[in-house]
């Protein structure tokens, strides 16, 4: 037999080998065999002396030929054992991926909390302020400041928890706006701020009434500031809350701080520009107007100069409209189960 | 306030629906709350004339009638009214009726007697016993004589009781007190409408007799700035006519007799209380308006004897106190069937004194929320004069000759200027000379226009007017809200940025939330006991004057009294596992109750059954002191103090476990306090085994923080060692955790204590501690002769410090 055939052979019995192999440990073993220094193809290379000049080549190159096919399938024996092996190994790590996590802590913002700091991102984009004030207030600032004399008929509008004659627990966050426009400086700039906080009145609790509540009251003054100013502002907050197709409209009303003073109404549904009117659901939500002058005045501010305009929202009541809350009631108990299902993704 | 539209129609025609006319009320001028016709869904119901009245055979309450409802036969009706007489002209509601509360009537027998319908009293056509006359209130209803006169049988009962009338309930704001009245409305309705209004007009006939000669009167201006009496003699007092009755009780009054229902006629025609007396039982003819005496007593019209205050403006005849001046009338003297002279009066009287009486004693009437609110002083005496005139008219009395006056005015009417180019500058509107000429126009407010300058007169019945800006908001309304375009005020732009302490605030929040806390807002206001448990400051708490019940009467001296009530709602509700935080404040009276308390911002967090649920994965993480203590430690590293943050075992918070408490201070300051709630503490509360912080943000706040900037990382890999040590189990670890950091160098970067052993192997009075230290030089590769130097230092300062063996 030529060396040629014998090499022939040899690389077809050794592929054969390699084939076989069940693992990585086997294919070592014929690889070490085969390709090893005293593997067969070595053996047979030394054979190489006895062959004429011209034949060396042509078997050297033979054998050339043979060592690198069993190099190559020995590696892709490898690859291919390999895989198998991890896929065993993964095919043993298989877990029941819809088995729950395990369990994190995430606490979540109460949901009056929600609307008012959505509130604030609002107006903070406008250039407005945050400014907060005393909850436990003097009746100059709750009342006075605000137009509102002892003995004004609307007093009557806000029953009143008082510690003394001439303190009390804020029945709104409207004195804020009396301490603020008392120490503007009005040189600095335009007034602009909204006053987010707790509120008190001397009710009963029931399902719609509450002794504690929050308000957001809003204030612009300036030199050149309109109503209609006032309604694209108000517009702006409506749509913030209830979506971008609702629409508001104005009512007149009375506010002893405001003149012209309006309750807001905003829709119920959302208002395309084909909708008849009266299929329109509105539904009251703030109260707004021009700052009245006596409020200016008695803050030090000119009113012949300066004016602009105020709203109050609730929300407290915002939050039982765009939820459907049944209960105030809900928002002051904290039961967990309340708590945790207010989604913060808006 | 009720509005009757068929009224508002004596005055100015009204085409619209009703419906649509309380939308342009409500778009224009004030809500209105309500909208009904008084007869609903009723109807079948006819005037009927009783033909015969039989005893029912079966029955002794009942009786067997005959009536007349025009038809061809008569209709057999069985009824137990206890009034029904022979010849009467009555409410019949018929076979297939429906009456008052959708209630169906049909025929049927009574005591086997057919009885073809019903006899109807009014409550039962849905008339509030508050408003149906007292004399037929346990019979039916029955027509005088004189009104049954333009009667006719068969004819629809609910026309004529005027219970097919549209009626409007204003929702009046205090300052359109104007609408008060029909002819306010009027007015109001009129400029709305674009329509002149025609209000109602009367004869006055007096008797050469002087008023002046009967009665006299004194009033102080100061209580009653218009004052005047006058007398009508002779009259009859009986029911009033139909036409009036129907008027009343449309707008929601009870008809009482025909001289009493003129003056509420004339309150709801003009808006302005009057009252009647009966001249003959005044026990002087010397009328006083004066403040109340000390403990002087009244016995007003509902029976009640009421002692008067003194800032109360009481009418008294010679020494007597005869009534609450504009409250409320007294029963002494009041008008009832044997009366025959009158004395009416018509007044002002000081709105403050008329809310203080109305307050004080409780008796919120037509008339005295007229007076708090103001009435159109024009028509106080033009009233006085009308009632009078209808009295005398309907009541058949004689007018004597002139009023008695005891206090009067002339009303100057202001004037008010405003200019186009203003409203225009307040509204952002447009809005030409020649709109707002026409807008004062439809008012009927007379003005002058000079160069873009109304100066307008404003008449007497609408008080509310008195500056420029009430006149921009009368144009506004009557131009349309829906007019004024909507846009974002321009101008200069102003910066929108939280506060520090408002960014902090925030983010304090969010901490807490990341770190498993659900945010509560509780109650403020809480009991005396309650104000003052968990407080971090001295000082009281803040008292209501007048609170509302026992459980809110003083303001939170701690968010962890609101945020154990919350705890115990939700045990109470099988809510076993709660984490709850509050941010909000906390209230320190000053000790002087004329100035304003001390509000402080806090935040606080309870824990309570297990932080984290039991999973196939895992048991469950029990809620215990260092599950608190790490949301604690987390949420304080954020604020990056410039201090160290120490924990310092106390025994002091009465309603906290001594044992597994500890206050926290930054550097020297007290900033709060961290542990179990105490057991007899949480038992109070109802509540489990709870762990609670609390915590001053203003003084978190107030400290220093690390300056801006970082600290290099190093490029040479860390080193970690491991050090155990056994030493007296009373250690503090904080103690011994100080002292490594101060023996270890500059090269020491961190120290972890990762065991904590007691038990086997180790003596009862000590405890073994594991640290992890990590060694890290940022210059150069650590060798081991820098560490094991290092921690020689350690073991040293330990062993001598803490007696401590190194294991």
């Amino acid at each position: 037999m030529s060396l040629q055939d014998e090499l022939t052979q040899l690389r077809d019995q050794a592929l054969g080998e390699i084939a076989a192999t069940a693992d990585l440990k086997a294919l070592n073993q014929v690889r070490v065999n085969w390709l090893g220094k005293k593997g067969p193809l070595t053996e047979v290379l030394r054979g190489m002396k006895d062959l004429t000049p011209e034949e060396r080549p042509v078997v050297g190159a033979l054998a050339n030929e043979v060592r690198d096919a069993l190099t190559e399938a020995i590696a892709t024996r490898q690859t291919n054992l390999e895989a198998a092996a991890l896929n065993e190994k993964l095919a043993a790590e298989t877990l029941d991926v819809t088995l729950p996590g395990r369990a994190t802590a995430q606490g979540q913002p109460h949901v009056l909390q929600q609307i008012i700091e959505s509130l604030e991102d609002q107006f903070l984009g406008m250039g407005y302020q945050v400014i907060e004030g005393p909850e436990v207030e003097q009746d100059k600032y709750n009342f006075e400041m605000m137009n509102l004399p002892k003995d004004h008929p609307a007093r009557d509008m806000q029953d009143t928890f008082y510690i003394t004659p001439e303190i009390l627990m804020r029945t709104q966050t409207s004195p804020v706006q009396a301490r603020t426009l008392e120490s503007h400086d009005f040189n600095a700039g335009p007034l602009k701020m909204v006053s987010p906080g707790r509120v008190y009145r001397r009710d009963t609790d029931d399902a719609t009434h509450s002794h504690q509540f929050h308000q957001m009251e809003g204030l612009v003054i300036d030199k050149h500031i309109t109503m209609r100013d006032l309604k694209g502002t108000l517009l702006a907050v409506a749509r913030n809350l209830f979506g971008e197709d609702h629409d508001i409209r104005l009512r007149p009303s009375y506010f002893p701080f405001t003149e012209p003073s309006v309750e807001v109404d905003v829709s119920w549904n959302a208002v395309t520009p084909d909708m008849n009117p009266e299929d329109i659901e509105w539904i009251e939500v703030l109260g707004a107007g021009m700052v009245h002058p006596n409020v200016l005045r008695m803050a030090g501010v000119d009113p012949e100069v300066y004016g602009g305009f105020a709203f109050g929202l609730g929300p407290d009541r915002f939050a039982m409209l765009k939820y459907g809350v049944e209960d105030i009631r809900n928002f002051y108990l904290n039961d967990v189960r309340f708590l945790t299902q207010f989604d913060q993704k808006g | 306030m009720k509005v009757s539209v068929n009224w508002l129609r004596d005055y100015l025609p009204i085409e619209l629906p009703a419906n649509e006319l309380a939308e342009k009320i409500s778009r224009t001028t004030v809500e209105i709350e309500g909208q009904y016709q008084p007869q609903a869904n009723m109807k079948n119901i006819v005037i009927a004339k009783v033909l015969s009245v039989e005893e029912h055979p079966d029955s002794d309450h009942m009786v067997i009638t005959q009536v007349d409802a025009g038809e061809d036969e008569p209709i057999q009706i069985v009824t137990g009214a206890p009034n029904v007489a022979e010849g009467q002209t009555v409410i019949l509601a018929k076979h297939n009726s429906i009456v008052g509360g959708g209630q169906k009537i049909k025929k049927g027998k009574l005591r086997g007697v057919v009885s073809n319908g019903m006899l109807a009293a009014l409550q039962e056509l849905g008339f509030d016993d508050k408003v149906s006359p007292k004399d037929f209130e346990d019979g039916i209803w029955v027509f005088n004589d004189v009104d049954a006169a333009d009667l006719t049988p068969g004819e629809n009962a609910l026309h004529v009781l005027g219970m097919d009338d549209d009626v409007l309930e204003t929702g009046i704001t205090p300052n359109r007190a104007d609408l008060f009245s029909m002819n306010g409305t009027a007015w109001e309705v009129a400029a709305i409408l674009s329509e002149e209004p025609t209000l109602p007009t009367f004869e006055l006939t007096e008797t050469s007799e002087k008023t002046a000669d009967l009665i006299s009167a004194t009033a102080p201006a100061e209580l009653a700035p218009k004052y005047g009496l006058r007398v009508v003699k002779n009259v009859e007092v009986k029911d009033s006519p139909l036409w009036l009755q129907r008027r009343l009780w449309t707008m929601g009054i009870r008809p009482i007799s025909n001289v009493v229902d003129v003056t509420n006629l004339m309150l709801l025609t003009y808006g302005q209380p009057l009252h009647a007396f009966d001249l003959d039982t005044l026990p002087s003819k010397d009328i006083t308006v004066r403040t109340a005496k000390p403990a002087e007593k009244i016995k007003t019209l509902d029976g009640v004897e009421r002692e008067a205050s003194a800032e109360d403006i009481v009418i008294a005849a010679g020494d007597e106190a005869l009534m609450f001046a504009g409250v409320m009338g007294g029963e002494s003297t009041e008008v009832t069937a044997k009366t025959t002279n009158i004395v009416l009066e018509g007044a002002i009287f000081e709105p403050k004194a008329i809310r203080h009486a109305a307050r004080d004693q409780n008796l919120h009437s037509e008339a005295s929320t007229r007076f708090e609110r103001g009435v159109n002083v024009e028509d106080t005496f033009t009233a006085l004069d009308h009632a009078a005139a209808l009295i005398a008219e309907i009541a058949g009395g004689e007018v004597t000759e002139g009023r008695v006056v005891a206090q009067d005015f002339d009303y100057e009417a202001p004037v008010v200027k405003v200019t186009t180019a203003h409203v225009n500058h307040v509204l952002g509107t447009e809005i030409t000379e020649a709109e707002i000429s026409a807008i004062f126009d439809r008012l009927f407010f007379d003005y002058e226009l000079n160069d873009g300058e109304f100066t307008v007169t404003v008449p007497a019945r609408r008080w509310d007017i008195t500056i420029a800006a009430d006149l921009v908001e009368e144009i506004a309304r009557l131009y349309g809200y829906d007019n004024l375009p909507a846009t974002l005020p321009t101008g200069e732009t102003t910066p929108g940025k939280l506060t520090p302490k408002q960014a902090l605030i925030r983010a304090t929040r969010h901490d807490l939330e990341g770190l498993g806390l659900n945010q509560a807002i509780s109650y403020v206001l809480t009991t005396p006991e309650k104000a003052n448990n968990f407080k971090l400051h001295d000082g009281q708490p803040i008292q209501l004057d007048y609170p509302m019940s026992q459980d809110r009467q003083q303001t939170r001296g701690s968010l962890l009294t609101g945020l154990l009530d919350d705890v115990a709602y939700n045990v109470a509700r099988k809510q076993a596992d709660v984490a709850l935080y509050e941010q909000g404040r906390v209230f320190v009276s000053n000790g002087d109750a004329s100035v304003l308390p001390t509000e402080i911002e806090h935040v606080a967090g309870v824990i309570t059954g297990n932080v984290l649920p039991r999973t196939w994965a895992a048991g469950a993480q029990k809620a215990d002191f260092f599950a608190l203590k790490g949301i604690v430690e987390r949420l304080l590293a954020n604020y990056a103090f410039a201090d160290d943050i120490r924990f310092v075992p106390t025994t002091e918070r009465a309603e906290m476990h001594p044992g597994r408490t500890a206050d926290i201070y930054v550097g020297e300051t007290l900033i709060g306090f961290v542990g179990q709630v105490h057991p007899v503490t949480a038992k109070t509360y109802k509540v489990n085994e709870t762990y609670a912080f609390e915590l001053n943000v203003d003084a978190i706040f107030d400290l220093p923080k690390v300056k801006d900037g970082y600290e290099v990382v190093s490029r040479f890999p860390a080193v970690a060692r491991d050090l155990a040590i056994l030493v007296d189990r009373d250690v503090p670890a904080a103690d011994l955790r100080a002292a490594i950091v101060a023996a270890g160098g500059a090269l020491l970067h961190d120290v972890e204590l990762f065991d904590v052993y007691t038990g086997e192997n180790v003596a009862d009075d000590k405890k073994s501690l594991a640290y992890a230290l990590t060694f890290v030089d940022v210059e150069k590769t650590l060798v081991d002769e820098d560490i094991n130097a290092a921690v020689e230092r350690i073991t040293a300062a330990l062993a001598e410090k803490f007696n401590a063996e190194i294991r």
